[in-house]
């Protein structure tokens, strides 16, 4: 039963605030009525979250090897502008390639610096986050890049597959992707020694360099796509992308239980936070709370529930 | 020896669980003043569980405890500190930053005007460390001294709270014998002023010269307490384990060896000063020395953990390039190293995980791991090795040190090493898991692995090795074999100091 609950992990605390959500805009509706719990609401939910996913999910990488990356909302906003620039090139069928390859080279920068350099991984990723923030907006010329005929990738952020979302199946896909990496593969379990112990690591014979490059590299590559899809699902892209979606995605990692120490985590654990996040942007918009206090709320959940994680896992060890 | 003593602490039907474990059963305790007292018992047997019921920082289910005749009941650390009981872990809590006096004093500075009276601090610290007869000072930075040097700081720290039982958890782990010697002076000279030191150790030797009395645990009960005079080691083993250990150490040297397998020449790097020696199939070499002679330095050089100077290595006769662990590995060259909690293991992983993390490649296919393989990978090596662990996905952190220790050795044997550098193999292991883990490296040998052994105890050494190497501040000093393998030999190689020739 313990080992059940322990499993669960903050799952709980979703369904939990996913039927307060419901009883609370229904209460708020006067007439009883709320469609907070519809199917279409629920797929706007998995929609607004499809991004965050996608960049928690290549930050589970990275936090796994207790390192951090802070740059994933400009590596986002440098691909949706190169993308999109492409897109209006001659050869706008690279589009999809450009989103990914940008995103996934400047991963390969932050790991190189961290990996080879061996530079602090918050230093070097609060770096990148700064410069390429500056590069976004130097690609984009200061304006928007607009373009409403994108046809090699107007299905990422607009089509659907089975009558869900591609925004939905592309966030599935990595997540699920990440779990196989991490929980299936040599790479995965090398990347849990790095983070639990790196000497140990070291001294058992794994390349502590190169699980450190990949894992930027993953986190550089996520924020691509995620570029690649919010550029889609505007026809646009701008500099100021992806503003604070690095704080986003870290709130959903550390809501699903991945230590920042390092070592101990897993990426449906940061699914699950992401949702949180998710129901509680959707719900409290719904009540039509100000954004401000949106902002409050939604800072106070996240230490409320980790709060709530440490308690359990102390119960959890003691039987 | 002062005869004055009197029974200042006791404590009596002491129960402890931690959920299923029932990790302390009916225990009793009785601590006198002017006297040592040693705690035994095998890992797991309850003596850290203990001695934090005793200092405060887990409170007994049930069971009375009585300081002067009165009961009392300590539930918490500042609690025992205020009845004057304190502990001082194996693991040693310095804040490498903080001056000497500071950390003595933390927590407790002391005040003049609301600001910390730094000068009286020092005044006060100085004049412990004399009493202690410590070669630093109050105002020494506490990172700048070595081991031995930081447990006096914690012994300070104690004697400032005008302690009257001190526990000490294992405190010669990680000292030279010198070291040891003048620890355990401080010890009697603690004792003589009417402190009561509860003294935990594995060692027999020690419990011997110091401890007037020892009470022996097992599996989290208490087996009974012996006086000086009883303290046969025979009888202490069969109480701490239940069992007789015959032939401790399998004393059986081999007359012949292989053929030589890994040939060191001029290996020089940090403070190893050129080194040659050569490791032989199926033989147990020993390289002993006191802490800090550069025997971990040299084991990490051919390893390739650290980055060599000069000299090469050869395994079978073929030149190794060994730049980094993981060409050792390759090449069938295991190291054991000593801190198995910082250099060795994955404490949040499984025993799996553990076990396997040498040997993922052999076990996958384009990088996905075979699980079922590693389960039963693992599952043998439990076996074989006598592991007591709930199975291969228990977490590696929750094992005592001897079960960790020997997943350990278990992630080793897995590359089917040709050589095999152990590292202080039986460190902070108790008698049981020693002897099994004696007995694992004889069978290695017999199966022709090359075994380097580094050790602080002598006795091991002497115990197990054909011959033993010995180093002395960086430098091979030489070699005994046979019959000349005694603790005279070892100790004067060790620790004489040559006239330097003149240039």
């Amino acid at each position: 039963m313990a080992m059940i609950f322990r499993r669960m992990g903050m799952l709980p605390v979703l369904v939990v605030l996913y039927i307060g959500m419901y009883a609370l805009t229904a209460y708020m509706a006067g007439d009883g009525g709320s469609n907070f719990m519809t199917a279409d609401n629920t797929m706007n939910i998995l929609r607004q979250v499809s991004i965050n996913v996608v960049l928690a999910s290549g930050m589970t990488f990275v936090i796994l090897t207790a390192g951090i990356d802070l740059s994933v909302g400009s590596i986002l906003a440098v691909s949706a502008v190169l993308g999109m620039l492409v897109s209006l090139g001659p050869v706008a069928s690279l589009s999809i390639p450009t989103f990914l390859l940008a995103g996934l080279g400047l991963g390969l920068l932050n790991g190189v610096l961290v990996a080879f350099v061996g530079l602090n991984p918050f230093v070097v990723t609060l770096g990148t986050m700064t410069a390429l923030r500056g590069a976004a907006y130097l690609l984009a010329n200061g304006t928007s890049v607009l373009n409403d005929t994108i046809p090699s990738f107007e299905w990422m952020g607009n089509g659907q597959f089975l009558a869900l979302p591609w925004l939905i199946w592309l966030a599935a896909l990595v997540v699920l992707i990440s779990w196989f990496i991490l929980r299936k593969t040599v790479l995965g379990l090398q990347i849990y020694a790095v983070g639990g112990n790196p000497q140990a690591a070291r001294l058992t014979g794994i390349k502590v360099g190169l699980v450190l490059l990949f894992v930027y590299a993953m986190s550089g590559l996520c924020s691509g796509l995620g570029g690649a899809m919010s550029a889609s699902r505007l026809y646009a892209a701008n500099g100021n992308w992806g503003t604070g979606y690095e704080l986003d995605a870290i709130a959903a990692v550390v809501l699903g239980g991945t230590s920042l120490m390092g070592g101990v985590g897993s990426v449906w654990g940061t699914v699950v936070g992401a949702l949180i996040i998710g129901v509680m942007n959707n719900g409290l918009t719904i009540l039509g709370l100000s954004s401000f206090w949106q902002y409050v709320a939604k800072g106070a959940v996240i230490v409320l529930a980790v709060m709530l994680d440490k308690w359990r896992q102390r119960n959890a060890q003691l039987g | 020896m002062t005869t004055d003593s009197t029974v200042i602490f006791q404590m009596r039907g002491i129960n402890k669980r931690f959920g299923a474990t029932h990790a302390l059963r009916d225990v009793q305790l009785t601590v006198r003043s002017h006297e040592v007292h040693a705690v035994m018992g095998e890992n797991g047997a309850g003596k850290s569980t203990l001695m934090k019921i005793l200092s405060g920082v887990y409170t007994p289910d049930s069971g009375e405890m009585q300081l002067d005749g009165q009961m009392v009941a300590i539930d918490s650390p500042a609690r025992a500190r205020e009845l004057g009981i304190n502990l001082i872990y194996q693991e040693l809590s310095i804040a490498p930053h903080m001056t000497v006096a500071q950390n003595a004093f933390m927590g407790s500075e002391p005040r003049r005007w609301g600001m910390v009276d730094q000068r009286e601090m020092n005044r006060r610290t100085d004049a412990i460390l004399a009493n202690l007869g410590a070669r630093f000072s109050a105002e020494t930075l506490a990172g700048s001294l070595s081991i031995a040097e930081q447990q006096q700081v914690e012994i300070a720290r104690a004697l400032v709270h005008d302690s009257r039982i001190l526990i000490m958890d294992e405190p010669t782990a990680a000292l030279s014998d010198r070291e040891t010697e003048q620890l355990f002076r401080i010890i009697e000279t603690l004792r003589d002023r009417g402190i009561a030191i509860l003294y935990i150790s594995h060692r027999m030797p020690e419990v011997h010269r110091l401890a007037r009395r020892v009470t022996v645990l097992r599996d989290g009960g208490y087996v009974g307490e012996l006086s000086q005079q009883d303290m046969d080691p025979k009888r202490l083993v069969q109480m701490m384990v239940g069992r007789s250990l015959d032939d401790f150490y399998q004393h059986t040297r081999r007359m012949t060896r292989g053929a030589a397998r890994l040939q060191v020449e001029r290996l020089a790097g940090g403070k190893v000063r050129p080194a040659s020696f050569v490791l032989h199939a199926g033989e147990v070499t020993g390289l002993a020395g006191l802490v800090g002679a550069g025997r971990t330095e040299l084991a990490r050089l051919i390893f390739g953990a650290d980055r060599k100077t000069g000299g090469t290595v050869r395994l079978d006769g073929e030149l190794a390039a060994i730049r980094e662990p993981s060409d050792a590995i390759r090449l069938g060259i295991g190291y054991l190293p000593e801190d198995r909690k910082h250099l060795g293991l994955f404490l949040k992983l499984s025993a799996l995980e553990n076990t396997a993390m040498n040997v993922l490649t052999q076990h996958a296919r384009a990088g996905v791991i075979d699980h079922r393989a590693l389960d039963a990978l693992t599952r043998a090596e439990i076996k074989r090795l006598n592991v007591r662990v709930p199975g291969p996905e228990g977490i590696v952190g929750g094992l005592s040190g001897g079960n960790q220790q020997k997943i350990l050795l278990a992630r080793w044997l897995e590359i089917k090493p040709k050589v095999l550098i152990l590292d202080e193999p039986t460190r902070g292991v108790d008698v049981g898991a020693k002897s099994e883990i004696y007995k694992i490296i004889h069978q290695l040998a017999d199966d022709g692995v090359a075994i380097l052994c580094i050790s602080s105890e002598l006795p091991e050494l002497i115990g197990i090795c054909d011959r033993v190497l010995v180093m002395r501040e960086g430098e091979l000093t030489g070699e005994v074999t046979g019959d000349a393998i005694t603790q005279e030999n070892i100790m004067e190689m060790a620790t004489h100091v040559e006239v330097a020739p003149a240039a």
